[in-house]
């Protein structure tokens, strides 16, 4: 049987995500956002919350909630902060490398809690598209 | 101020067994198989842990054989009777809220064609004794089950089940994996009928890298592991003779005054309890209360915050606290005693377990009560789950 070498630790992060997990950035209730999603984590069983406000195609404000780990709450931070400015599509663009490059790197098994945040704003942004003439867009899935 | 309260994973060493075992490693390093002094000096000093440890339990000095760990220990109590008792059975009965160290060597079993049933708990931890003698059959050799729960500290009727097994027509081994129990609750291999029993040094201040099996005498057993024999036939290779020293000093430590340092930490839980519950709504306690609970475990889920957070906020704080939420697991899956007594998965999110021990002071958990209600509170701001609502 393969031995297989474990990490050495699961909390071995970055002084990045420690510093995000103590003062993260952009969390907390947004009022009247334009768009609110929700994504749960199936592996363990986390909850992320995404709002959203966008004016005229460009993210004016971006915040969070989470009900997840310090990777998940600094992967909110960096995630949020890296969308504030950029135009719905270019934030369309954010690959979960770049979200885990601006943390310094994640302990692999952290690597599913940058995906959550990543799978949440994929979300957030095609309800976007898909209701833009609709107005408020809600969704709950999993709260 | 620095609280720790995570002795259910390993505690300190307590500078009185350190002193002990510091001449072990300079002056006195014989191999205590020799007959040159040194060598019996050694070898006298292991018979002095035997004898200090074999005491505390109410068993015979030669019924005590150390081992690297309560992990080893409970490897060789489980495979060591199955293997010799084999040819009388092949069926093995131990309970879903064991720790891996029996799970994972009785999976193992079950590759290797034994059968073996995992008893459920009720939603206190509790094995029940109706449900453990209808799984016994003709074939049972072995029951395997925790003293008490490592996790929500439950305290399993031992001596009941200890009664039940030895009314039965066969011959059925019984072991105990002790070492969540050692120091926190008085133990008799007598009274309650144990035939083979996991101790460890770490938790109760002794160093890491030394455990003890008890094994009742003539107790079939085979060795599963090989190789010089020096003075345990079980355990082959040369004694960690400091660590078993520093054991024995250990368990000297923990029962001069048993009783003083169990009304202190049953005094200190229940504060911490009355606490938490006063100051923090949306709890949920796991395990039971009173005197069926270890008096040195505290365990509550918060709901709508998770665990891993919960625990590095704690630690910016200088609180050192255990959890069972699936975040902080390799697995990712929520613990397996959280998922045995029914807790959902949702809820087990947010399980913190605080493990007292004999130095743990008023003062402290004074400040731990100060610092949970507002670390919840931070964090149940920043979650998308109501906690009333789970
Ligand atoms: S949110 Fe569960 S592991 Fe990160």
């Amino acid at each position: 049987m393969p031995v297989e070498f474990t990490e050495r630790s699961l909390l071995k992060y970055t002084q990045k995500v420690i510093e995000l997990f103590r003062n993260p950035k952009n969390i907390g209730e947004m009022e009247n956002p334009t768009v609110t999603t929700v994504e749960g984590d199936p592996q363990c069983g986390d909850m992320f919350k995404m709002y959203l406000k966008i004016e005229g195609d460009k993210i004016t404000d971006a915040k969070f909630l989470s009900f997840g780990c310090a990777a998940n709450i600094a992967t909110g931070s960096m995630t949020t902060e890296m969308i504030k400015g950029k135009t719905v599509d270019d934030a369309g663009k954010i690959s979960i490398k770049e979200i885990a490059d601006g943390l310094g790197g994640l302990p692999g098994l952290k690597m599913h809690c940058a995906v959550l945040a990543y799978k949440t704003l994929k979300k957030a942004i095609q309800e976007y598209k898909q209701g833009k003439s609709g107005g408020d867009q809600t969704s709950s899935k999993g709260s | 101020m620095k609280v720790y309260l995570d002795n259910g994973t390993t505690t300190p060493v307590a500078r009185e067994v350190l002193d002990a075992m510091l001449p072990y490693f300079t002056e006195r390093f014989g191999h205590p198989i020799f007959v040159y002094s040194l060598g019996q000096e050694a070898a006298d000093a292991v018979e002095r842990s035997q004898a200090m440890i074999a005491r505390t339990v109410n068993a015979k000095s030669g019924e005590i054989t150390f081992t690297s760990s309560a992990t080893e220990a409970n490897d060789l109590a489980i495979r060591g009777v199955a293997y010799a008792n084999r040819k009388r059975g092949d069926h093995v009965i131990t309970t879903k809220i064991e720790n891996p160290s029996v799970l994972r060597v009785c999976e193992e079993l079950e590759k290797e064609g034994f059968r073996v049933d995992y008893l459920p708990v009720d939603s206190q931890g509790f094995v029940g004794l109706k449900e453990l003698e209808k799984t016994i059959t003709e074939r049972t050799i072995l029951v395997s089950i925790a003293h008490v729960s490592d996790e929500i500290g439950t305290i399993e009727p031992i001596e009941q089940i200890g009664k039940l097994l030895r009314e039965q027509k066969n011959r059925i081994y019984f072991h105990v994996n002790a070492a969540a129990a050692y120091a926190r609750v008085p133990i008799d291999v007598e009274r309650m009928g144990i035939d083979l029993m996991s101790l460890s040094a770490h938790k109760i201040h002794g160093p890491k890298g030394v455990g003890a099996l008890y094994l009742r005498e003539n107790t079939p057993i085979e060795p599963i592991s090989h190789g010089y024999i020096s003075l345990f036939t079980l355990k082959p290779g040369t004694e960690n003779v400091p660590g078993i020293v520093g054991f024995g000093r250990a368990a000297e430590f923990a029962f001069n005054g048993f009783e003083k340092h169990v009304w202190n930490m049953r005094k200190l839980r229940d504060k911490l309890m009355a606490g938490i519950e006063e100051r923090v709504p949306h709890i949920l306690l796991h395990g039971p209360r009173g005197d069926k609970r270890s008096p040195a475990n505290v365990n509550y889920s918060f709901k709508g915050v998770e665990g891993e957070s919960v625990l590095l906020h704690l630690d910016l704080n200088g609180i050192s606290v255990a959890t069972g939420s699936a975040c902080s697991t390799r697995k990712l899956e929520p613990s397996h005693v959280l998922t045995a007594i029914g807790v959902k998965p949702e809820v087990a999110h947010g399980a913190m377990r605080f493990t007292l021990s004999r130095y743990n002071t008023t003062e402290e958990i004074d400040y731990v009560l100060e610092v949970v209600p507002r670390v919840i509170e931070n964090l149940r701001k920043i979650s998308p789950v109501k906690p009333e609502e789970l």
